[in-house]
């Protein structure tokens, strides 16, 4: 089915797809598997609690950025996690007991609206008894809701939660741009809210490691403490090794000493010790700049391909004189995208044409490809015209 | 704000020995097996998965949360038998876990949700360090029931029994399948009988945890029979699997949680209710371990490699024991140490007390923990030797 290619029901399955519609194993992490397979001198013996050094502070310097002043002060730590979930829980289960007070389940926690489906279990799985919402999506304009965001931090009781996506928002594709993630860090200095950082797209959305990792750099430079959960699933394609990484930055070392030995009580009781496959490969090819060059090549590709399908996209809805204005279909980042379709004009999609969306409106762009992208859209432009 | 954390009882005996020069030194803390070299051990079917696994170049793609079908099925079906009429049935789920503590923690954390009866796990007297600070984070309080005789060195068979037959009903009981950890005493066949009759009056929700099937014995089966008897006798148990030891996996982390349900529609509820748990926990659980167990258990020659390979790993442990004991009398010690050779699996409590372990630390540069647990893991064919000397030394 031509449509089918655009198809993700599964929330979890979010997965990027070649032009071909299949599943891309790096050619980096085949290489490096292949090497991990070969060497025999290698073992299964338990991993550290907290994980494998080597990828620790590999994968955090990926975050941090070599030049980091936190790294430098040796005020950063690093916690191997299963996933950027992982991550995301063995944070949330150390706020609830260490931040804020001790054990304080009412510290507010606010997660975007909307978000991730699974940020909501996992605070709550933590502990924490008040989950707000704070104001994001824009669905008249099609964009970011700043004022509201901002408006709904300045009203958050002093030592908030906020749960910030680095960058390729989830689900809406939709980013601040510098200029607002300064107004954002400001008020988050100014009433005193905990940055936790969900890193799960770093290099896969624009390209560039770099870019892709100025926000949380910007609120380190800023003189945060903050939190920020890394997945290495999409950037790596490790889906199913699970590897991910919790970066903690804190104000001093002494700080991160006690909070990493609090950490591994918490991991102790989750899972004692990190799966090690994963890390092993990120660690080998983080570790060695000629694997380095390689996987930011791969990265490049797998983002090339989404912003290609995405102009693509754009300008055969523009050329159809679709109505509406459709700049948000690039001006959106990542692997997802608001469409701004309705939920009718989404049945209609699912129904007649079986392009699979959510009834939000979010389509997987890793789901287009150069042999559907016509059907795509002249599929959008008949939902468009025929439903309203 | 945030306490330093107490430092681990055991990575500091690790710590400790790490810093030793003396070139006579002997880790007995170690929790991982070591072969006659004390050198880590990769099985060699374990090996040749791998290499068949590499060579298939398989996808990375997301598991489902509740894991490898082929893999959670073949762990049912390795720890409750072929011939179950619980398997046969499908009147179970099995999840996969992260390893030993994640499938124990899922378990836990199943139970505080929705095992409304009671807030009570008992555990045996003393049990695995990790046990108790798993079921309080997952919000469950502890009990403790008699178990480990220090006088004896053996099981406290009546005052076990006393103690269960006391237990409120409907509380949680947790039960080493076999090598018990930390102390090595297992309850023999007629015992178990007479626990799971208690334990069955009672209605107690039973937890077992079996860390070590085929590696305490080399028999799978024979390890498996405390579990397949409570089935038996109809009681519903749920279950912790690791497989870090028996197929020497530590680092992939694999395991599974196991609920005996009263039907195969009960079991899909409980399923329903696991992935909830498991999602907001780590989403799905690692594919290269599960994988790597899977191909062995479901391989026909694979898994015979893997049932001789165990039994040599139980086989190696058992005559370490042996050979302990007869090096002890040997250098003339008069004790009575045949609770060495009665306890089985990596563990092994000496009965030493902890003025003794110093010594045994300061004199010879023997290092193990307080409570006198030595894991003869750590013993070699070149080491023995030396460990019953020390031991004399510090005992006569």
């Amino acid at each position: 089915r031509p449509g089918a290619a655009a198809e993700t029901a599964l929330p979890c399955l979010a997965a990027y797809r070649t032009d071909e519609g299949q599943p891309w194993v790096l050619p980096v992490v085949r290489k490096v598997e292949q090497m991990i397979a070969a060497d025999h001198s290698l073992n299964h013996e338990y991993l550290p609690i907290l994980g494998l050094p080597e990828f620790r502070a590999h994968a955090s310097r990926i975050a941090l950025g070599d030049g980091s002043p936190a790294i430098s002060e040796n005020r950063i730590g690093s916690v191997q996690s299963l996933g950027g979930t992982g991550a995301l829980r063995i944070g949330a289960e150390f706020l609830r007991r260490w931040y804020n007070g001790n054990n304080n389940t009412a510290t507010p926690v606010y997660i975007s609206s909307p978000s991730w489906e699974n940020h909501n279990s996992v605070f709550v799985d933590a502990g924490f008894k008040d989950i707000r919402t704070y104001r994001y999506w824009d669905a008249a304009k099609r964009g970011l809701d700043l004022h509201g965001l901002l408006e709904d931090m300045e009203k958050a009781p002093e030592f908030s939660i906020f749960i910030l996506h680095a960058c390729a928002h989830n689900p809406t594709g939709t980013d601040p741009t510098p200029d607002e993630w300064k107004q954002i860090a400001a008020v988050m200095k100014r009433r005193f809210l905990f940055p936790f950082f969900d890193s799960a797209y770093q290099g896969f959305a624009s390209g560039n490691l770099d870019k892709d990792a100025w926000a949380v750099r910007y609120f380190v430079s800023e003189g945060f403490e903050l939190f920020c959960a890394q997945s290495f699933s999409k950037n790596f394609g490790l889906y199913n090794e699970r590897v991910g990484n919790l970066t903690v930055v804190a104000k001093d070392a002494d700080s991160v000493k006690r909070v990493l030995s609090q950490m591994e009580k918490i991991v102790r009781t989750t899972w004692s010790n990190p799966p090690s496959q994963g890390a092993r490969i990120v660690a080998t090819t983080l570790t060695s700049p000629q694997l380095f060059a390689e996987w930011k090549d791969n990265v490049k590709t797998m983002a090339d391909r989404v912003l290609l399908m995405r102009s693509e996209l754009r300008s055969r809805l523009e050329a159809l004189g679709t109505p509406g204005t459709w700049n948000h279909i690039t001006d959106q980042i990542g692997m997802f995208s608001f469409t701004g379709l309705n939920p009718k004009q989404v049945e209609y999609m699912i129904k007649e044409k079986h392009i699979y969306l959510m009834a939000s409106g979010r389509i997987n762009m890793c789901g287009l490809t150069t042999k559907n992208l016509d059907y795509v859209a002249k599929s959008i432009h008949e939902a468009v015209t025929k439903i309203q | 704000h945030v306490e330093m954390g107490p430092p681990d009882p055991i990575l500091g005996v690790t710590e400790a020995f790490k810093r030793d020069t003396n070139s006579k030194k002997m880790n007995l803390g170690v929790g991982a097996y070591r072969d006659d070299n004390g050198k880590p051990y990769v099985l060699n079917c374990v090996r040749k998965a791998e290499a068949q696994i590499a060579a298939k170049k398989m996808d990375k793609e997301y598991l489902p949360i509740a894991g490898l079908a082929d893999f959670t099925r073949a762990s049912a079906e390795l720890a409750l038998g072929e011939n179950s009429e619980a398997f046969k049935s499908g009147r179970y789920v099995t999840v996969q876990g992260i390893s030993g503590t994640g499938s124990l923690r899922i378990g836990a954390n199943f139970l505080q949700r929705f095992f409304k009866s009671s807030r009570d796990v008992y555990l045996p007297k003393p049990s695995w360090g990790n046990h108790t600070p798993i079921f309080r984070d997952a919000g469950l309080q502890l009990q403790a029931y008699r178990y480990y005789d220090p006088k004896t060195c053996s099981l406290d068979f009546s005052g076990a029994m006393d103690d269960i037959s006391k237990i409120p009903e409907k509380s949680i009981i947790l039960l080493h399948a076999c090598a018990h950890n930390p102390t090595g005493v297992d309850p023999r066949q007629e015992q178990w009988k007479e626990m799971a009759a208690v334990v069955k009056k009672r209605n107690l929700l039973v937890y077992f945890d079996m860390a070590y099937q085929g590696f305490a014995s080399g028999d799978i089966n024979r390890d498996a029979w405390a579990v397949r008897h409570f089935i038996e006798q109809g009681i519903n148990i749920v279950l912790a699997q690791s497989y870090a030891k028996n197929m020497g996996l530590y680092g992939e982390r694999v395991g599974a949680f196991t609920v005996i349900c009263s039907d195969a529609e009960e079991a899909k509820r409980v399923e329903s209710q696991l992935k909830i748990l498991i999602r907001p926990m780590y989403s799905n659980p690692p594919i290269n371990g599960a994988r790597i167990a899977s191909l062995i258990l479901n391989s026909p020659d694979l898994r015979k490699e893997w049932l001789v390979e165990v039994k040599s790993m139980a086989d190696r442990i058992i005559s370490m024991r042996t050979q302990l004991v007869s090096n002890l009398k040997k250098e003339g010690s008069s004790h009575n140490w045949q609770h060495i050779t009665d306890q089985i699996g990596m563990f092994c409590f000496t009965g030493l007390k902890p003025e003794q372990v110093e010594r045994l630390t300061k004199e010879f540069s023997i290092y193990m923990t307080k409570d006198g647990r030595i894991s003869v893991a750590g013993v070699t064919s070149g080491n023995v030797g030396y460990l019953a000397h020390a031991i004399h030394q510090v005992t006569k």
